[in-house]
């Protein structure tokens, strides 16, 4: 216990110091950020809107503020357990539930960008990732995954959602390489610069849309729309995910954030 | 964006709009509800059964009362005059201006506008149209194929198309895309077509969005900021803008999740005309032909069971345009409803025939355009409702319902 204080005084050193940097790896929430689109058939994901109240005018002299709306699902997000079927009966597994140790947890970054840009379909496997493992080491316990796809750099292009008549056309993971890391690598989550922790053409797989269905069958989490995991290390940096506190939520835009040590 | 600009002296003071006169009777406001329609009518006595015109509020030949008919068309011209001096600001901007009387087929004698190519002897063609205020006024023109545009006097009654900048509001859906090449095929200088989320890949590649005169833009009415960026984007001059967005989903009230979706349709069709008209109304205003149309469904006249949220959505949308058509006579601009029934499209495949195809509605708004008419029905389905609604309202919503 004595060492608390130290370590966080320590830390606020580093940060205001600048040998700890922050690196924000949230997406601005526009009205124009793309959102997610399901078959026709299926309810939609409603995107950001924003509408002035007052902005020193005649509706408000002094103040400036917007009315806001949006999904749970909108923008750089979280996904709780009960976001899937899979975890309807996790316990906590809402965003008003989430523990609050869980805002903290640190991540491994495993870059696809390569891959990604060679194959808009790619498709993280098991063994994908233990040869990853083989190069990089293995993935820690208790760590978000973070898979950098640079995706990120696509926002504001059709290419993001890459939508064409047969659907969309991102990268993921597929069901073997979920239950890898949430059985075998203990994640804490998932998280991805794409629209959904699932690839574009996951609901085609053979096991349709794996990321969502194990991830949150099993407690764990996903983050989506990311940006800047380029600037991340693969090992060593320090998540901070705080979901909003909406009530029985499956999820919720936020801002994320990384600690990272500089060399 | 590129394309039109209307070269003037930068110097030079706006030039301030006018209309014409307002004050009209009650009577002769009923004539004018009835132009908007696109109807010829005058009143006949129900007692003496004479014809008379100009409106009033009882027979003068015999006091009897008096009921609106429709009328032949058919007339002979008279005399004529040109007008060259006036004291109302908006005659003075047009003169000289050519008036006259004929003898109506119907009975009476008119005082009608001219138009240039009719002299004393001629036989014309009398038609009831909508003044730039708002107010009906008959205008005489020649009969058979004439180039009515040619004429300044008839351009102030109508929306000329040609060489015009048009806005189309969604030009993804059938009807948008049905507009665009109508609109493009008429000869506007340049056809904005506005294009909601997401983008899609094949948009670069899509064929009416490559046509000659016609230029894309990011644009959803249910965003405040996407409407703000595409009126920013276009920037310069606006003749029409051309809403077609909506959002069609079947459902009732009871049942389901039709909550989101009637919600959609009040964004799109309600709250989406709206963040039209309010960002677009003053750009229209300064034009000297600004039109606003208006596609809505004929939904929109009663209450649907099967339909709840897309009716309900359509008839907020019918009373603000007719809220923003008032608001809109003082400027002059133009505020044009084209009511449709189901449209032949991706979107009514649950809807038996007849249904609309989508360029019957594109050509009925060139034509609304091209008369001026305030009020168009496209196929029987439209037409049918409205008739039966203006007849009786009650007995409509229990027949629709059926």
């Amino acid at each position: 216990m004595s060492t608390t204080p130290a370590l966080l005084s320590d830390l606020a050193v580093a940060i205001a110091g600048g040998s700890i940097e922050i690196v924000d790896l949230t997406n601005v929430l526009s009205s124009d950020f793309p959102v997610i689109v399901l078959p026709s058939e299926f309810g939609q994901c409603e995107p950001f809107r924003i509408e002035t109240v007052s902005r020193y005018d005649g509706n408000g002299p002094a103040w400036y503020w917007n009315n806001i709306s949006m999904n749970e699902h909108t923008g750089t997000h979280f996904d709780a357990p009960a976001h899937w079927i899979t975890g309807k009966d996790v316990p906590n597994g809402t965003v008003d539930a989430v523990a609050p140790r869980d805002f903290f947890h640190p991540a491994v970054v495993v870059d696809i960008s390569a891959q990604a840009a060679e194959d808009e379909d790619f498709v993280v496997t098991r063994a994908f990732l233990e040869e990853w493992e083989n190069a990089n080491g293995p993935i820690p316990p208790r760590h978000w995954v973070l898979l950098r796809s640079d995706w990120s750099k696509k926002v504001g292009t059709v290419s993001y959602l890459n939508l064409r008549e047969d659907g969309a056309h991102s990268p993921g993971p597929d069901a073997g390489a979920m239950r890898f890391l949430v059985h075998e690598r203990d994640c804490v989550g998932l998280g991805v610069e794409t629209v959904g922790t699932d690839a574009g053409q996951a609901s085609h797989f053979d096991e349709p849309l794996p990321a969502h269905s194990i991830l949150h069958g099993n407690g764990r989490f996903g983050l989506q729309c990311l940006t800047n995991l380029d600037q991340l290390p693969t090992f060593g940096a320090m998540i901070v995910a705080m979901p909003l506190k909406i009530k029985g939520g499956s999820g919720s835009p936020l801002r994320v954030a990384a600690m990272v040590p500089k060399a | 964006m590129s394309g039109a600009r209307e070269k003037r002296d930068p110097l030079a003071r706006k030039r301030l709009r006018h209309v014409p006169p307002g004050a009209r009777s009650r009577a002769m406001h009923a004539l004018s509800a009835r132009a908007a329609q696109g109807r010829l009518v005058m009143q006949a006595c129900s007692d003496c059964d004479k014809v008379t015109y100009p409106p009033r509020d009882a027979c003068p030949a015999c006091w009897g009362e008096l009921g609106w008919r429709e009328q032949p068309a058919g007339a002979q011209v008279l005399c004529e005059t040109t007008v060259r001096v006036s004291t109302d600001p908006y005659f003075r901007d047009h003169m000289p201006w050519r008036m006259g009387k004929v003898q109506m087929d119907a009975g009476p004698v008119a005082l009608v506008h001219l138009h240039a190519a009719l002299h004393p002897g001629d036989r014309a063609h009398v038609r009831a149209m909508v003044d730039r205020g708002g107010n009906a006024a008959l205008f005489a023109i020649p009969e058979g194929a004439i180039d009515l545009m040619s004429d300044p006097q008839w351009r102030e009654f109508v929306v000329p198309v040609a060489g015009r900048i048009a806005l189309v509001s969604d030009a993804r859906n059938a009807i948008g895309r049905a507009v665009v090449r109508e609109l493009q095929t008429a000869g506007a200088e340049l056809v904005v077509a506005g294009l909601p989320g997401p983008a899609l890949a094949s948009d670069a590649y899509d064929a009416v969005y490559a046509l000659d005169r016609v230029q894309t833009i990011a644009l959803d009415v249910t965003d405040p900021v996407s409407v703000a960026e595409a009126a920013s984007r276009i920037g310069g001059p606006l003749d029409i803008v051309v809403n077609t967005a909506r959002h069609v989903r079947t459902g009732g009230m009871s049942a389901g999740n039709a909550l989101v979706e009637q919600r959609r349709a009040l964004e799109v069709s309600a709250m989406g005309l709206s963040r039209l008209a309010a960002t677009f109304a003053p750009i229209l205003a300064g034009r000297p032909n600004g039109a606003f149309v208006d596609v809505l469904s004929s939904a929109a006249l009663a209450g649907d069971a099967g339909n709840a949220g897309f009716a309900a959505a359509e008839a907020a949308r019918l009373s603000l345009l007719q809220a923003f058509r008032h608001e809109m006579r003082g400027t002059g601009v133009r505020v044009l409803s084209v009511f449709t029934g189901p449209v032949d499209d991706s979107d009514h495949q649950h809807a038996p025939p007849p249904k609309v195809p989508p360029v019957r509605i594109a050509g009925a708004i060139a034509e609304a355009l091209a008369n001026g008419r305030e009020e168009t029905c496209v196929g029987d389905v439209a037409a049918d409702a409205m008739m039966r609604w203006l007849a009786d309202p009650s007995l409509y919503v229990r027949e629709k319902n059926l």
